[in-house]
């Protein structure tokens, strides 16, 4: 174990210890209130660029398994956790978190007073921050952090992004029906919405996010789906206009920062929220029938309500914690989108049912 | 939708007395219950036989009834107060079982009473074990195989296609009644037949054994939009096979991943709208197969439950309190979080520290029981530990226990220990397993072993293992250097090491190490419970201690402290720990007046206690609420950061006064009686002298210091005499011991109990009649608030024996005599706040047995006999107020005009083969009242709430000792002119003849002797319908044990002792001539919330 200091950009820092891996990596420090989950949210692209603290304090007890990751690796910047698990146990864990950290070459620190540490983001809003194991000197920290780029205006959409397009396939060997063909627009999509869709019957032809219009119209989709994925969504404009081509043409389905440009591509404005949405216990109103579901989030922008035109926009969900929008649709076309993530992983599965609202429109634009 | 206006009046069902299985923690539900229907504008109508509660203090509830908990009297209440509504789902079980009686006998659908939070159909579905698994398995869920049987030829024959080892469940029972493992054909035969015995409707299960697999709870919400929400998830350390109320549990879930939790949650939600639960709290238990994750489901409560408390206390979520809201109509959204302020009650708490609970036994009460455990509860009681990490959580718990352990410390040598028996431990679920996992891996066995053999999962076996490795680094590292660095030493301290276990590992002092501690800035720091893990701003003052960096109490005094200009006075109460018999939830009552007393004079109370259960652990009771163990260290450390005005110690029974001295040597400022008081009290010999100078009667008594004194002593006095240790609750080990012999044994015993106190050896006054004194002074004054005649012998534990205020055969003359006693001895000691007296009355004289200058069992029970709040008055005296501040006239207990009756309750049911005989050490475990005008009624009453309601005609078996034949001739003859049949022994019988009274004989033995098969047969057969069996000395108690131990087993009245049979005969007289009436207690007191009817006569 080696020492490990975490420096905030504000000055303010936190000791710890590292595991094996050492160095120096600096991002966005952010925090996530979920109990359960850790091998999902390390492998979430949404992370990129960011250092994650878990609020909760025991991180590792169940191992790591081969079938909960979310991507094909570790996107964190860093991880930041109050004890580490020395011997998991689990019937599906095949190897131990620290295992898989130290393979994933991630700055892991232990023996932080994570509880201050999410006081004081919540109270001063989430900020960079950078972890090393080799310089203590705080002068020279700060030094180095005026130089770790801001997550807004940041594109870390290009990072996640596959390079190729291909065509999901479900590990599960249950054939699918293949009603649907999906062209989904990969920001950092979450293999859990692409193992959704597949069950549902969709075939889903998986771009870059850079993909053209004519590239996607290629497969003549029956529906385009715009993933959630890292950073400002407000710098992905090309993604904005592969959307507004779309608008009217194709059903349309968003998640998350697939959300925020659908809001962008309608006119709307995004925000930087202070802290973000972090966990699995957040409870968003449906409009259309007054539920309450409880919700897997993760984001640091949001749509603005007032930036939307409600001739032509539906607000559907809100935010019960602190009245955001949560999912919206067009009031002609088949557009609809959800701040929140219907595919859980991790996190209470409440609005997995809003995957059925795509197949819905894509069923009534195949007629 | 806002609140239901179509209805106004709601009755609410608390659940009777304290037994095990269902504790305090339905206090605590009903408590917050009442204040959140009240704070609707709802006229609240609360039924509740025990006056032990804070729910049944007049302020509560519009009305009071302090009445049994049966259909018939819940009746005659629906009757009277005509309520709207009734809410069963936050009395526990028993709640539920009544509200279920009056729906199937229709006097809900006949008086127009609605039922809130769940119906009659979904009540059935969730508690009748096949409708229930017929449910489950509609959606696609998985349970034990498993199958129903009514008599013992289905249970052989269902336990054949299923394979043993099978468990056997009664249904409709409570704290796992009447269930049981059997391993075999006759095993079966045994536990089938008393589960069917045991089982309300004669109905048991015969289950897949699912022993070992992973045992999980989860806490739901759910209002009557649909909208659920998962509160906790809990994760049971012992695995299945270990009632989840004995077992360790921690929340919370560690060892499942995402998708497996939310499969849970899934199965849970599902399950909830599946039952039908309308609104409020349910929770249910799964299990997971550890080796290829099958997940079952085991079962449902549709109401509020020991773990809602639990849940409560681990997240800050107030189950109950919402649970109320949802019931009278409100959405989980329209419901606003008290934590954040901000956010909505529709969300799920999530925690960013680990939660223990441990249960407290008391099997050293009942040395004939085993510790073992199974699928019946044994634990009397819980405490909660929160900690950052399990380590430092699990090693709080086992301090906070107050059973002797300082941690996970080393009180057993394990090297002593033999491998056969470390195996046994391991294997066999026990009280002390949690020990024997540390001894195992201190013999050298590996995690792995450990847990194969315990079958607890390897996380839990893991993290015991660290906390051993560093205790075994800090050893090292002291011989070596003498010394250890600082960062060891924090380190110690984050995996929860107390100052203590340091202080052993390095030959040290507590108060060395807290003073090294200190120096190198080692120092516990406050984190807040607030339901999100920090995400949003807190507001309420919730906390606990762990070692970190940033202390957020701190900056919350200051912060208050800035907005107000100053900080305000404060005054910190010391709370009761885990329940346990002789200490439970009477001086939790004492705690929450002090808090609410304090309040009113304008200081900020502070509450520090462990115990999940109890209502002085809601945060809204107290302005700041520290959950931690109640030990000199823990309580030292809350001390050094709030700097209090004053600490109380005499509110928390036993726990806080035997930390008195401490806190007093380290300069805390204790209000009210000083300790050298509290200690001149305990002190036989000065406080001989003291009594000697008061011109005052004691027994002939003496104190030991060896056993050649004891001996010497007892000599001169006289057997009997009354053994027991110093300074312990309860009449920890008392007894009367009738010769020497019985004297050595003793003293062995007691060396454990108390180490290095003397044993107090008093005089036992036979067949003296003793009486309980609850008083408030002020230093100069002196107010007797209370006097209470037992109906048991002196020499019965007073816990343990049902009382009379007033009394009910004393003199005026007496009583006069007692007060001044009382008086005189207040002053004497310097009392400030409360005292209790024992007096015992002999010939006409009056002795004083024991002076206990703190808060008594008996003080909330006076409160509610009485209508004076004794406690809030004591808080405020001991802040400096004077008694003559409240209008208090020490005449009153001569102007009561109605009978208190208060009866116990006892726990002899769960301890199978243990004697029902009681003694000086008390064994109940909760109390009833019965309260009327007439004794008789007031008697029958508390009888009815005990459970063991007399007989209206029948036969009565007499079996008296010698000295009582003459006596009981007068009860025979009243017993027969009430038209009883009266069998007797041999003795009994004979004299009864002599009288003319009509008596059957037991028969002879071929030797002689009374023939013990056939009084066993008449019981077992329903025959005997009260028994009054007073035992003599020692021979006889075990000669007869087993009668009256079948008798309780069959549910039959037991009388032991001529007082109780005289108040049984009065009891008796009544309910043959006259007709019960139920009153509340504000009509008895006539207080402002007063009701316009009369009393109303109602059919018995």
């Amino acid at each position: 174990m080696s020492k490990a200091i975490l420096y905030l950009e504000d000055g303010v820092h936190f000791f710890g210890e590292a595991l094996s891996f050492v160095g120096e990596s600096a991002g966005e420090v952010v925090f996530n209130t979920s109990l359960s989950g850790y091998q999902e949210i390390l492998t979430d692209p949404s992370y990129a660029g960011q250092i994650v603290v878990m609020t909760y304090p025991l991180i590792g007890n169940y191992g790591v398994n081969d079938e909960d990751s979310e991507s094909s690796k570790v996107h964190v910047k860093g991880f930041i956790v109050k004890e580490f698990c020395r011997h998991h146990s689990n019937f599906r864990a095949t190897k131990s978190l620290i295992e898989y950290l130290n393979e994933q070459n991630i700055l892991a620190v232990e023996g932080i007073d994570t509880r201050a540490l999410t006081r004081h983001l919540r109270v001063k809003g989430a900020m960079r921050g950078l972890i090393s194991t080799k310089d203590f000197d705080l002068n020279s920290l700060a030094q180095k952090i005026k130089k770790v780029p801001s997550m807004e205006g940041a594109d870390w959409v290009k990072e996640v992004t596959t390079k190729e397009k291909y065509i999901w396939k479900n590990s599960e060997d249950k054939e699918s029906k293949q009603k649907y063909i999906v062209a989904a627009i990969d920001c950092g999509i979450k293999f859990n919405i692409l193992r959704i869709l597949t069950n549902k019957d969709c075939e889903v032809h998986v771009f870059p996010s850079n993909a053209t219009v004519e590239e996607i119209n290629k497969i003549n989709p029956d529906g385009i789906f715009i993933s959630n994925g890292p950073g400002d969504p407000a710098a992905v404009g090309h993604v904005k206009e592969t959307i507004r081509a779309f608008l009217g043409k194709k059903p349309v389905f968003g998640i998350c920062l697939g959300h925020q440009i659908t809001g962008l591509a309608l006119g709307g404005k995004t925000f930087k929220l202070k802290f973000g949405h972090h966990g699995a216990n957040h409870p968003v109103k449906d409009l259309l029938d007054n539920r309450i579901g409880i919700t897997s989030q993760n984001h640091g922008f949001c749509v603005d309500i007032d930036s939307l035109n409600k001739d032509d926009v539906e607000l559907i969900d809100i935010n019960l914690n602190d009245q955001t929008l949560e999912g919206m649709r067009h009031k002609k076309f088949p557009v609809l989108s959800f701040q929140h993530h219907p595919e859980a992983a991790p996190g209470p599965h409440d609005a997995q049912y809003l995957f059925d609202y795509f197949i819905e429109m894509m069923k009534e634009y195949k007629k | 939708m806002p609140k239901r206006t179509d209805i106004k009046k709601i009755l609410l069902l608390g659940s009777g007395p304290i037994v095990i299985g269902q504790a305090c923690e339905f206090d605590y539900s009903g408590t917050q219950a009442c204040k959140s229907l009240r704070e609707e504008g709802y006229e609240i109508v609360l039924v509740n036989s025990n006056p032990a509660t804070i729910m049944t203090d007049p302020e509560f509830a519009d009305h009071t009834y302090v009445e049994p908990l049966t259909p018939e009297f819940v009746e005659y209440i629906i009757k009277k107060e005509k309520p709207d509504a009734i809410l069963p789902t936050l009395g526990g079980q028993t709640a539920l079982n009544i509200a279920m009686k009056l729906c199937e006998n229709g006097v809900l659908e006949k008086n127009k009473v609605k039922m809130l939070g769940a119906d009659y159909e979904v009540i059935k579905k969730a508690e009748d074990r096949e409708c229930f698994k017929k449910a489950v398995q509609k959606i696609g869920l998985d349970v034990p195989r498993s199958a129903f049987a009514y008599n013992i030829v289905e249970a052989r024959k269902a336990a054949e296609q299923i394979g043993f080892p099978v468990i056997v469940r009664a249904s409709y029972t409570l704290g796992g009644t009447g269930g049981g493992f059997a391993y075999n054909m006759e095993d079966l035969e045994k536990v089938a037949a008393l589960g069917i015995e045991s089982s309300m409707i004669g109905e048991i299960l015969i289950e897949e054994s699912i022993i070992g697999w992973k045992e999980y709870e989860l806490e739901v919400m759910r209002d009557h939009k649909d909208n659920v929400v998962i509160v906790c998830s809990i994760e049971n350390l012992d695995p299945m096979g270990v009632h989840t109320g004995d077992s360790i549990t921690v929340a919370p879930a560690q060892t499942l991943t995402d998708r497996e939790y939310q499969n849970m949650r899934d199965a849970a939600l599902a399950i909830i709208r599946e039952i039908g639960v309308e609104t409020g709290g349910s929770n249910v238990q799964f299990a997971i197969n550890p080796l290829d994750g099958r997940m079952v489901v085991i079962e449902m409560n549709p109401r509020v439950s020991r773990s809602s408390a639990l849940a409560s206390k681990a997240t800050g979520f107030p189950i109950a309190k919402f649970a109320a809201k949802l019931a009278v109509g409100y959405s989980l959204d329209e419901i606003q979080n008290d934590i954040t302020k901000e956010t909505p009650a529709s969300f799920e708490p999530t925690i960013d520290y680990c939660v223990i609970k441990i249960p407290r036994f008391t099997f050293e009460k009942f040395p004939e029981a085993k510790d073992i455990l199974g699928v019946q509860m044994k634990s009397v009681g819980e405490t909660m530990a929160i900690g950052r990490t399990f380590k430092e959580a699990l090693q709080k718990g086992l301090r906070g226990l107050e059973i002797g352990h300082v941690g996970l410390d080393n009180k057993l040598d394990y090297s002593a220990i033999s491998e056969e028996k470390v195996q046994h431990r391991l294997e066999e679920p026990n009280a002390s397993r949690i020990f024997y996992i540390k001894y195992a891996l201190q013999k050298g066995w590996g995690v792995e072993k450990v847990a194969q053999v315990s079958r607890i999962d390897i996380w839990f076996i893991a993290h015991i293992k660290q906390i051993l490795d560093l205790e075994n680094t800090i050893k090292e590292s002291f011989e070596k250097e003498k010394n250890i660095s600082t960062s060891l030493l924090r380190k110690a301290k984050e995996y929860g090491f107390s100052d203590v276990q340091l202080a052993k590992l390095m030959k040290s002092s507590e108060l060395e190490i807290r003073k090294v501690r200190k120096e190198r800035g080692v120092i516990a720091t406050f984190k807040l419970v607030d339901t999100c893990a920090a995400e949003f701003e807190a507001y309420t003052p919730y906390f606990y201690s762990t070692y970190e960096t940033e202390d957020e109490a701190v900056i919350q005094i200051a912060k208050t402290a800035t907005e107000n200009g100053k900080k305000k006075k404060c005054i910190m109460i010391l709370g009761g720990g885990p329940n346990r018999i002789g200490q439970g939830i009477e001086f939790d009552y004492c705690c929450c007046h002090a808090a609410f007393a304090l309040n009113e004079l304008g200081y900020d109370a502070i509450m520090v206690n462990s115990n999940p259960e109890t209502v002085s652990t809601d945060y809204d009771i107290s302005d700041r609420l520290y959950f931690e163990p109640l030990t000199f260290e823990d309580v030292m450390n809350i001390i050094d950061i709030e700097k209090p005005d004053g600490v109380i110690v005499q509110f928390g029974g036993q726990t806080p006064l035997n930390l008195a001295h401490k806190l007093n040597q380290a300069g805390v400022p204790i209000i009210g009686t000083s300790v050298e008081s509290i200690d001149l009290a305990e002190n036989r010999e000065k406080f001989s002298e003291l009594i000697n100078s008061l011109g005052l009667k004691q027994p002939a008594n003496g104190s030991a210091y060896s056993t050649a004194e004891a001996v010497t002593i007892a000599e001169r006095i006289g057997y009997p005499v009354l053994a027991r240790p110093s300074y312990v609750l309860g009449g920890r080990a008392m007894k009367i011991v009738y010769n020497q012999k019985a004297l050595l044994s003793f003293i062995e015993e007691a060396a454990e109990v108390s180490e290095g106190q003397p044993i107090l050896i008093d005089k036992f006054l036979n067949d003296a009649i003793e009486l309980d004194v609850d008083a408030i002074a002020d230093g100069k004054e002196t107010f007797v608030a209370g006097v209470m005649e037992h109906i048991e012998n002196a020499g019965i534990h007073s816990g343990d024996s049902a009382c009379s205020l007033p009394p009910h055969s004393i003199s005026d003359h007496l009583i006069k005599q007692v007060k001044d006693h009382t008086c005189k001895i207040a002053q004497a000691l310097k009392v400030i706040g409360l005292l209790n007296i024992q007096y015992a009355i002999k010939d006409d004289e009056i002795y004083v047995l024991e002076v206990n200058p703190r808060a008594s069992r008996t003080a909330p029970y006076v409160s509610k006999a009485t209508g004076n709040p004794l406690a809030k008055i004591a808080a405020q005296v001991m802040t400096g107020r004077k008694l003559a501040e409240y209008n208090l006239s020490n005449d009153h207990i001569e102007k009561i005009k109605h009978f208190a009756v208060k009866e116990c309750v006892l726990p002899f049911s769960k301890f199978s083969g243990v004697d029902v005989v009681l003694g000086p050490e008390m064994k109940s475990t909760g109390e009833v009242m019965g309260i009327a005008d007439d004794f008789g009624e007031a008697f029958a009453k508390s009888q009815i709430a005990a459970g063991a309601s007399l007989p209206k005609k029948g036969k009565v078996l007499i079996s008296v000792r010698d000295e009582d034949k003459s006596a009981v001739v007068r009860i025979a003859k009243k017993l027969d002119a009430m038209k009883f049949s009266i069998v007797a022994t041999l003795g009994t019988a004979s004299l009864l003849k002599k009288e003319k009274i009509e008596v059957e004989q037991i028969q002879l033995t071929p030797d002689g002797k009374t023939d013990l098969n056939q009084i066993l047969e008449m019981i077992k057969n329903d025959q005997i319908d009260l028994l009054i069996n007073t035992p003599s000395g020692e021979r006889s108690q075990s000669h007869m044990a087993l009668m009256r131990a079948s008798a309780n087993l069959h549910n039959v009245p037991i009388i032991t002792t001529l007082q109780g049979a005289d108040a049984a005969v009065k009891g008796i007289e009544f309910m043959q001539n006259k007709e019960f009436k139920v009153k509340s207690l504000q009509e008895y007191f006539q207080m402002k919330n007063k009701v316009k009817s009369q009393d109303q006569k109602v059919c018995s």
